[in-house]
């Protein structure tokens, strides 16, 4: 069979690496694989390498200081560092507040601790999947010490959520603050540590275009937070292990790219081919757009198709080159569907015929021609398979099985 | 990404008998919306009223449901209602070269929709099956025991995590995992009791490998000791086993609690001890 074009729509889940980036990493395989930490030259001349990464990391993120930025393998080591050796600094009388509709690299951490004895509050969140602020300010006013970690934007639905008025708040009531802003940074001008007050941010290199393996963790100075990984100096002894310097200044040429696109337009232009693709889909009787659509990343687009199944809909969409992904509970790898959107309580109807596409820098306009050409029909045969939306249900649909 | 075989992708991509029988013999239907997968099967027999002459199906679902759904009535078209009534999943599974083991309920489902229609046709009754003395084990996707138990028996199932991929059951909230290890238990022992009446005597514990120690100890937990322990809002979880050294991590409410030592030696260690049939048999809480 001819393999179609490739049409990559699902930058939420990992993006391209740039080729700007690749080749800023290259010589540190070749010629400058030398150990930062060492104290001759050959390995000193790469530890500046390492810090100006650092610095362009810091500056992405406003960070006060590049000695701010820690880095680490990934998101999810950032997260756990931030929950888990924060919790570990506060004591054991510690609570934990969070939200429903966290990544699951947050909520695990959570449960772990809610297992350990810790009160842990899972806020939930309105049908549009913005904060319920009303519990959040109710948690806040739990007492004792406390640690907040709330996304800054849903890799799901791209809802994003008022980090700034909830680092004020959660800072307002002594808590420390950490936000996993994975799919925010590059996307959201707002991150910025000099003026929104969050001790700590979690983030990603592979979703900004730098290559899986890389992440960093952002930690304000002064903020109450044990190391996670022992065993070394490196990173001022807050995470040992010898510096992945490749993927550091990978990291650091992919920080700069991002902070130029923050300003040059791109984002006006990836938001306008997400809005095309939205307006097109829509065109497809019944399709609801999951999550509010104003206070939402660039990049990001759930829709939901009513009385189809999502794995069923993603098959025929490989068909056609297109990489999407979908919140249905035959692609979470469990039998249930997307916590996120039973959270915003969405009908069930539309929670197994969920899809995600999330654009890049380098979605076209052919990208999205794609997907409008062939949903639609891909939609019309699933519906003639289904037994469901013909306005004359199968009797008793919740039956017995 | 599923590893489905040819078989399934072609299906999924050519269902055959797609759609709706007008005045159908027989009519039924499985799933639900909210489960997120759904079978509605109808057949019409020939005029002698013997064999299936017809048959179409509607499918809610993923590609292995859809695949499920349009091998079984390829595999059904002009069989007598009782040939039709001994095709089980795993019939069906063998038909498409396998599914992946997590897909296997897509074959339960319609295995579950063929039995209800052939019910619709011989009772005249209602297209959905009749489960009302039976107990509902898995509330979350709506799983009766006595579905368990033929997934079970035709597909000589072992392992609660094998059920779950079967029928569901225990796939969400979880709540039900414990009573579905009941039923294996009971299963189990029934199959294991037939073919050798006189079973010998359990080995003592001490003998025991490792992975038998561990799977023997947990077992004893969680039919003895968990629920007790849930009672008060508790629960323990095991740790290693060292020779006849049980090390456990007491939880929830347990962890740090006053009385724990006291369940430790009362309950966890005189429980296995009893259970085990070995008195030499230390429990460490860590």
């Amino acid at each position: 069979m001819e393999m179609p074009a490739l049409h990559y729509l699902d930058n939420n889940a990992t993006t391209m690496p740039a080729p700007e980036v690749v080749e800023a990493m290259m010589p540190f395989f070749t010629d400058r694989w030398g150990n930062a930490s060492s104290m001759y030259e050959f390995g000193g001349r790469v530890h500046r390498d390492m810090e100006a990464a650092r610095a362009k990391v810091g500056s992405l993120l406003g960070a006060g200081d590049p000695s701010e930025v820690v880095f680490t393998s990934c998101g999810s080591e950032s997260d756990n560092h931030a929950i888990f050796g924060t919790v570990q600094a506060l004591g054991p009388e510690t609570t934990v507040i969070t939200s429903k509709v966290e990544h699951p690299a947050v909520l695990q951490p959570c449960r772990a601790l809610e297992e350990r004895g810790h009160r842990v509050v899972f806020v939930g969140v309105h049908r549009d999947g913005t904060l319920d602020m009303d519990a959040y300010r109710g948690a806040l006013s739990i007492p004792g010490p406390k640690l907040v970690t709330l996304m800054w934007a849903n890799n799901e639905t791209g809802v994003l959520f008022p980090i700034r008025e909830c680092a004020e708040l959660a800072k307002a009531a002594g808590a420390v603050f950490h936000t996993d802003a994975t799919q925010a940074v590059g996307k959201v001008a707002e991150i910025d540590a000099s003026a929104v007050p969050f001790d700590m941010l979690s983030f990603s290199g592979h979703k900004i275009h730098a290559p899986k393996g890389i992440g960093a963790l952002y930690i304000r100075r002064g903020t109450p937070v044990r190391p996670f990984l022992l065993g070394g100096h490196q990173e001022r002894s807050r995470r040992a292990g010898t510096e992945n310097v490749p993927y550091i200044v990978g990291l650091g040429k992919a920080c700069e790219l991002a902070a130029a696109e923050l300003r040059d337009g791109t984002l006006g232009r990836v938001a306008a081919l997400r809005d095309r693709l939205q307006e097109g889909l829509l065109a497809i009787p019944e399709t609801v757009v999951n999550g509010n659509r104003e206070l939402r990343l660039p990049n990001t687009l759930n829709v939901s198709f009513p009385y189809i199944e999502g794995e069923a809909m993603l098959f025929h969409l490989g068909d056609a080159g297109i990489c999407a992904s979908s919140g249905s509970a035959c692609t979470s790898g469990s039998l249930e569907p997307s916590h996120v959107l039973r959270a915003m309580d969405a009908p069930f109807t539309a929670l197994h015929g969920s899809l995600r596409f999330s654009l890049s820098r380098y979605t076209t306009d052919a990208d999205v021609d794609a997907v409008l050409e062939a949903m639609p029909g891909i939609v019309k045969t699933l519906r003639e398979l289904s037994p469901f939306g013909r306005g004359e249900e199968p009797d008793d649909p919740g039956a017995a099985r | 990404m599923w590893d489905y075989s040819e078989k399934v992708l072609d299906h999924f991509h050519h269902p055959r008998n797609v759609g709706t029988i007008e005045n159908p013999d027989g009519v039924g239907q499985v799933g639900a919306l909210a489960c997120g997968d759904a079978l509605k099967l109808a057949f019409k027999l020939d005029e002698k009223k013997e064999r299936i002459a017809d048959v179409k199906f509607q499918t809610f679902g993923c590609a292995s449901a859809i695949a499920s759904s349009s091998a079984l009535t390829e595999m059904i078209k002009g069989m007598t209602l009782d040939e039709a009534s001994k095709v089980t999943n795993a019939d069906i599974a063998k038909y498409l070269d396998g599914l992946p083991e997590q897909k296997m309920h897509c074959s339960v489902m319609g295995m579950e929709a063929l039995e209800a229609a052939i019910a619709n046709y011989r009772t005249g009754d209602t297209t959905v099956r009749e489960l009302k003395d039976d107990p509902l084990v898995c509330t979350c996707f709506n799983v009766h025991e006595s579905e368990i138990v033929e997934a079970v028996r035709i597909n000589h199932l072992t392992t609660v995590e094998q059920v779950t991929n079967y029928t569901k059951a225990g796939g969400a909230c979880g709540k039900c995992r414990g009573a579905i290890q009941a039923i294996l238990d009971r299963e189990l022992g029934k199959a294991s009791a037939a073919p050798a009446p006189a079973p010998a005597a359990p080995a003592p514990f001490a003998e025991l490998s490792p992975a038998k120690k561990v799977m023997a100890v947990e077992k004893v937990l969680e039919a003895e000791v968990r629920p007790a322990l849930r009672l008060d809002g508790g629960d323990i979880e095991l740790v290693d086993v060292q020779g006849a050294r049980i090390q456990v991590r007491f939880l929830g409410h347990c962890a740090g609690c006053m009385a724990a030592n006291l369940t430790k030696n009362g309950l966890v260690e005189k429980k296995l001890r009893e259970a085990l049939g070995d008195d030499a048999l230390e429990v460490e809480a860590i």
